[in-house]
């Protein structure tokens, strides 16, 4: 099976901080890593490969440095990755990100399965992967938490849906987009990282992918970010200690429930 | 100048042949948006069987039902939605088109956008007109909550996003509020789908699905063991509401994946969060912090889920649980009652 896999790398959330006057993030100097859903993503194409054999290309989108999270794929078991990078890219919003993604996966080969993660953890909007999966003609399989079977020339999914799991079959080549249930990643193991580290990973620019400049970046991008807040969560709540009035406590946490009409009135009062 | 403006969009969301009521939430958004434009507010609403049920859409909030009735459509079929819904907005040109961030939500509209061109805006939390430009202004979070983003679609049309469910109350069902029902027909082409839906296993958990319960009382690694995640169940069962959880549960496999609330589960707006031996670590509270009400229970006087906590209790969750199980009165709820 030719499988790619969409990798993002994302600032590691534990530092992520934020330029107050330009509204952006700010990428230097905070540690990446790669989007840990997507760690499921290359996981599955690991296993399929597994299973089944075939070739998995790792593909990213992102500043030079993304290389790493590349790298890191390959590490766990694919076999290449490629890079699309160029200045033209920054602004991209999802729209035209999935433009510049599908055209590269197209320079890259022919897939029967292309893997993505749900959502990646800066942007969380799980927009990206269906949306290459729409310009790629392929079929778009989101919330992924199995893959049953693969036959011929379609393949059995298994979705993970508000109240329960539904299966269903697609024709391929299809575009999935994998949740965390569908499986744990391994660790790359040493001999992984060698490979990694001896693997080539070409640069595609914008001009080997033959899009438009007005389809590129913040041009080829139809939504504008306007304002950038930081918002204040911390409540000032009351805060009981079970130490010093048990009783008063669990009765706040009560009268709240109460309060709030979590609490159905019976008889004529229940205390 | 234009002639009259496009009008404002919602996509009812249907699962088992029935409107489902965060269909409601978003007409209340669209509502507010339409009213602010001077349009017309329009529900779309695709199924099978489903012609019967555009009453409620109009009792709260559409002027106009579009509805599209087909057996084809008895499920959630990816290309046999979209083709539909493509040729629905080539006609009639909306203005702005909304959906619920709902599984299918999130589906729909990032292959949809595609084909009409225009941009999508994820999660939104908050949707507003702006006065000047009359155009959409769309607040969402991002990078875990960190951050809330102010996004437009300036130029092209339809303005579209997906919407958190529970981020709005539905409006009070009007009887007697008159709108137009519009039947349309899918064609062949439209209707034909490469998909097929082989089975649908229910999860037995106690109430609704996390994202649409009013009340969560969830648990995390301080809850110590799975015998005591019955605990919590029963405290949920009680109070009519659902089981969540936070990743170190999740990966304990004391809750199944479905509960996981954060950065890498789910975004919940319950009306009431009970967060019961949970940190509060940032990537937890990325997906919980909007909740009208959180109560929070945790040994430690300093964990950082007392910083978002409208009460809290630090103590022992095995010992206060049971007393509220105790002081709740059991009404034989089985739990997540629908609203
Ligand atoms: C990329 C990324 C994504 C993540 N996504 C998520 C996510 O989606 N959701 C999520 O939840 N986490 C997520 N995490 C993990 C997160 O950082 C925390 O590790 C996790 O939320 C901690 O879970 P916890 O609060 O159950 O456990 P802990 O942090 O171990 O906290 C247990 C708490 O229980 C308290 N406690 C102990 N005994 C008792 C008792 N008897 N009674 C009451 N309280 C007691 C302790 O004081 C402590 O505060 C993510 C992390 C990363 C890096
Ligand atoms: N710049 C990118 N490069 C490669 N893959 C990406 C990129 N952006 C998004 N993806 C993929 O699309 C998924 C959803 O991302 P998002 O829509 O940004 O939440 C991610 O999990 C990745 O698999």
């Amino acid at each position: 099976m030719r499988m790619a896999v969409l990798v993002k790398q994302v600032p590691a959330t534990e530092n992520i901080r934020i330029d107050e006057t330009t509204g952006t993030m700010i990428r230097e100097g905070v540690e990446a890593e790669l989007n840990p859903l997507d760690l499921h993503a290359v996981e599955e194409a690991v296993r399929l490969k597994e299973r089944l054999g075939g070739e998995i290309t790792v593909i990213s989108m992102g500043p030079p440095t993304a290389r790493r999270a590349v790298a890191s794929a390959i590490a766990m078991g694919c076999d290449r990755g490629c890079l699309i990078s160029d200045r033209k890219f920054a602004g991209s919003d999802t729209l035209a990100t999935a433009l510049t993604l599908a055209e590269g996966i197209r320079k890259c080969g022919e897939f029967d399965v292309i893997l993505a993660g749900e959502r990646a953890t800066d942007g969380e909007t799980g927009q990206v992967g269906p949306a290459v999966g729409r310009y790629l003609g392929a079929s778009v399989v989101t919330y992924v938490s199995k893959v049953a079977s693969v036959e011929e020339s379609r393949i059995v999914l298994e979705r993970a849906v508000e109240g329960g799991h539904e299966t269903i079959s697609a024709p391929l080549p299809a575009l999935l987009c994998v949740v965390k249930e569908i499986n744990t990643p391994r660790l790359c193991t040493l001999s992984g990282k060698m490979r990694a580290r001896r693997t080539e990973i070409p640069l595609l620019d914008a001009a080997s992918l033959g899009i438009p400049d007005s389809k590129l970046g913040l041009n080829g991008s139809p939504t504008k970010v306007v304002r950038v807040m930081y918002p204040q969560i911390t409540r000032n709540g009351k805060i009981f200690s079970m130490a010093d009035d048990p009783d008063g406590a669990v009765r706040a946490v009560f009268d709240l429930l109460r309060e709030r009409g979590a609490i159905e009135e019976v008889a004529s009062d229940v205390r | 100048m234009s002639a009259e403006r496009g009008e404002v969009w919602t996509l009812a969301e249907v699962r088992d042949g029935v409107i489902h009521p965060v269909s409601w939430e978003l007409l209340a958004w669209g509502r507010k948006l339409a009213d602010k434009l001077g349009s017309r507010l329009a529900s779309v609403v695709l199924g099978s069987g489903i012609a019967n049920q555009t009453d409620g859409l109009v009792r709260h909030g559409a002027d106009v039902v579009y509805v599209v009735d087909e057996p084809e459509l008895a499920t959630y079929r990816p290309d046999a939605y979209n083709a539909v819904l493509v040729s629905l907005a080539k006609e009639y040109k909306p203005e702005i088109f909304i959906a619920s961030a709902t599984t299918t939500g999130r589906t729909v509209m990032p292959v949809l956008y595609v084909d009409l061109e225009t941009g999508l805006t994820a999660d939104c939390t908050g949707l507003d007109i702006d006065p000047e430009t009359k155009l959409l202004l769309q607040t969402r979070p991002a990078i875990g909550g960190n951050v809330m983003a102010d996004i437009r679609t300036p130029n092209t049309k339809p303005q579209m996003c997906t919407v958190r469910p529970r981020s709005k109350k539905p409006l009070a069902p009007d009887a007697g509020r008159k709108g137009e029902v519009i039947a349309k027909r899918g064609s062949p082409a439209d209707l034909a789908s490469v998909y097929q839906r082989l089975s649908f296993e229910r999860e037995k958990a106690v109430g609704l699905p996390i994202q649409d319960a009013e009340i969560i009382v969830a648990g995390g690694k301080g809850m110590k063991n799975p015998k005591n995640f019955a605990m919590l169940e029963e405290l949920a069962r009680r109070l009519g509401g659902s089981v969540g959880a936070s990743r170190q549960a999740v990966d304990l496999s004391w809750a199944p994946y479905s509960a996981q609330v954060g950065l890498s589960g789910k975004s919940v707006t319950p009306r009431i969060y009970i967060a019961c031996g949970i940190s509060g670590a940032v990537q937890h509270l990325a997906g919980m912090s909007a909740s009208d009400t959180v109560i929070a229970i945790n040994t430690d006087p300093d964990a950082p889920i007392f910083r978002v906590a409208d009460v809290g209790i630090v103590g022992d969750a095995m010992e206060i649980v049971p007393k509220l199980i105790e002081m709740c009165p059991d009404c034989g709820r089985k739990g997540g009652q629908a609203r």
